[in-house]
């Protein structure tokens, strides 16, 4: 589990002010990471021939080595193979939680936004009981309720991640709706339905892109944790976090069964983030 | 004057009014959220498919026998009408019964307070590590230079990209099984302390660091360090004394979330460094299904949460005057 980029928790989102190059090498070896993982996630032939289940018991826990590159698990399954083919299940996971996430958070954040004083009293004080859940736990609760697997850690994973967000939102829309253009808007008589798809919503949610970017990695990121701690996919699907929970019982005789997948995960949030924050400059500009 | 001296002390007596009423509302807001919290979990439990009593004992696959599901139905009144349930529930929580747990045959509060010792010391030592590292980093990494903004501008993504489970994995792979200088497992011993507080403190560094980093290049600019230097303070002592104080601001202010998070993180860094916890005792829980338990562990955490933050929003207001006037 990681924490959240910064400026998904910190409401006041310092956006990077004193000017640094949006696009510089960190960026583009970003977006050069995210592209494979794209294709390893469409077409994983392309970059890894092999099965990811071809069991192979005489080249179990095989270092790293020539035609093994990243080693073999504990039935000489080739760890690259696997990483390669789990990229489709992790994005695809970190994807959707994500959209549950923002989802919920757009309902919440904009119904508060603009719905009037109660509106915004009752959401603000769901948002602070939902905060008293810190971290994992929401998404532990969840998971106690109905059960470990892949689609309820994904849903969870996107529940507990909403309400950070839905707060963003809700001070993002609360900001347009009270900024110069809007009162421009009102001044020259334009009526409130226009004002709100015209002027309001267009700019409250095109930041939320910018959550998307950031919040796909950090959800990726959680759902691993969660497979990890055995909630989530379960060995041998060739899933990233599923992988880790197969390795860690050969921590100290394999290490690469769970270095390998684990770094996956850290190269993909890294992407997400240096991506996300640049895109964030961007927009503050 | 005298009249500019009794209007003075009405102020204090107004603004004494105004911190009580202040401190009567944050607590009201504390006793909301826990009791919202309580009410949360206990209907979200009544969506757990199918007979209450059999969730409770673990779920279908547990195969409780009939007398422990009809003890459990007794015990929570399932025979009942819901609103009595929720009041009983209230009722017991109030008096800190929070039930006793299947899957250990204790009273769920015995458990948590032989467990929650573990875990409040890795979370108070790894919050206090990453607070150094953090004031440290945002201080040194402000200074200019090519290397120091790098590393400020890395600091988030360190924080937002390594997870506890790696960052465990790479500390064992290191301190451990290649130079033998901590144990894998850990102990009370300090030396057992030290893999996993890095483990919680490392990223929660990265994050502090970077949120204080933009705090103190936000002070270098700010009046009250031109005037500073203006009186010819030196300048250790404008970083010091003054752009240190307003930088750690938002750090003080993220402590009470930081807090919550370590604790989340307990659960995987127990798990990983096999050591008995809160968090660890949380995941057999949810892995057993041991409901009690499970509600147990995380009201304790949503009250410390809730206290950790009343107590940074006081100590917010000690370190930043500023605050004194402004409503929470």
């Amino acid at each position: 589990m990681s924490l959240p980029p910064v400026s998904t928790v910190a409401a006041v989102a310092p956006a990077d002010r004193r000017g640094r190059r949006m696009i510089g090498p960190a960026q583009w070896v970003a977006v050069a990471v995210l592209a494979l993982l794209v294709v390893a996630a469409v077409a994983p032939a392309v970059l890894a021939p092999g099965d990811p289940f071809a069991i192979a018991p005489v080249d179990a826990f095989l270092s790293p080595r020539w035609g093994h590159p990243l080693g073999t698990d504990e039935s000489g399954r080739d760890i690259y193979t696997r990483i390669v083919h789990g990229a489709g299940t992790s994005l695809v996971i970190g994807v959707a939680a994500t959209a549950i996430g923002i989802v919920l958070a757009l309902v919440l954040g904009l119904a508060a936004a603009l719905g009037g004083r109660f509106v915004d009293f009752g959401v603000n004080r769901l948002l602070e009981v939902l905060f008293a859940f810190p971290g994992l736990l929401l998404a532990l609760l969840v998971i106690t309720v109905y059960g470990p697997g892949i689609v309820t850690s994904t849903i969870a994973v996107g529940l507990a991640t909403a309400p950070g967000y839905a707060r963003i939102i809700r001070a993002q829309a609360r900001s347009v709706a009270t900024s110069p253009y809007v009162e421009a808007a009102v001044v020259l008589g334009r009526s409130r339905g226009r004002i709100l798809v015209r002027h309001i919503l267009p700019n409250a949610v095109l930041p939320v892109f910018v959550l998307v970017t950031l919040g796909v990695g950090q959800a990726i990121v959680w759902a691993a944790a969660l497979s990890y701690l055995g909630l989530g996919a379960s060995p041998p699907a060739a899933e990233w976090g599923a992988m880790l929970y197969a390795g860690k019982n050969y921590l100290a005789t394999a290490w690469w069964m769970t270095f390998f997948p684990g770094l996956a995960i850290v190269l993909a949030a890294a992407a997400t983030t240096v991506l996300g924050r640049a895109l964030q400059t961007r927009g503050a500009r | 004057m005298r009249g500019g001296a009794l209007r003075g002390g009405a102020l204090r007596g107004g603004a004494l009014r105004v911190g009580a009423l202040r401190v009567a509302a944050a607590l009201g807001g504390a006793v909301f959220v826990l009791w919202a919290a309580a009410t949360l979990t206990f209907f979200g439990l009544r969506l757990i498919p199918g007979d209450p009593a059999q969730a409770v004992l673990g779920g279908p696959g547990s195969q409780a026998s009939a007398e422990a599901l009809a003890a459990v139905r007794t015990e929570y009144g399932f025979d009942q009408p819901i609103w009595v349930q929720y009041l009983r529930y209230l009722g017991r929580l109030v008096s800190g019964d929070l039930g006793s747990s299947y899957s250990q045959r204790q009273s769920v509060a015995s458990i948590i307070g032989s467990q929650i010792g573990g875990t409040l010391l890795l979370a108070v030592l790894a919050l206090t590590v990453a607070w150094l590292l953090a004031l440290g980093l945002a201080v040194w990494s402000t200074r200019g230079g090519r290397v120091a903004a790098a590393v400020g501008s890395g600091l988030e993504i360190v924080a937002a990209a390594v997870p506890h489970f790696w960052l465990a994995t790479v500390l064992v792979l290191v301190f451990s099984t290649t130079l033998r200088w901590f144990p894998a497992v850990s102990t009370d011993a300090p030396a057992g302390l030290v893999l996993p507080v890095l483990t919680l403190a490392l990223p929660l560094a990265g994050f502090l660091g970077q949120v204080m980093r933009e705090s103190v290049l936000d002070a270098l600019e700010a009046p009250f360090v031109l005037s500073a230097r203006a009186r010819g303070e030196g300048e250790a002592g404008v970083r010091w004394r003054h752009v240190l104080r307003h930088g750690a601001l938002p750090g003080i202010a993220l402590s009470g979330w930081a807090f919550g998070w370590l604790i989340s993180g307990a659960v995987v860094v127990e798990t990983i460094f096999a050591r008995p916890g809160l968090g660890r005792t949380l995941l057999n829980a949810v892995q057993l299904r041991d409901v009690p338990l499970v509600i147990g562990v995380v009201l304790v955490v949503a009250v410390g949460y809730v206290a950790m933050t009343l107590l940074t929003d006081v100590v917010s207001r000690i370190a930043d005057p500023r605050l004194a006037g402004v409503r929470a």
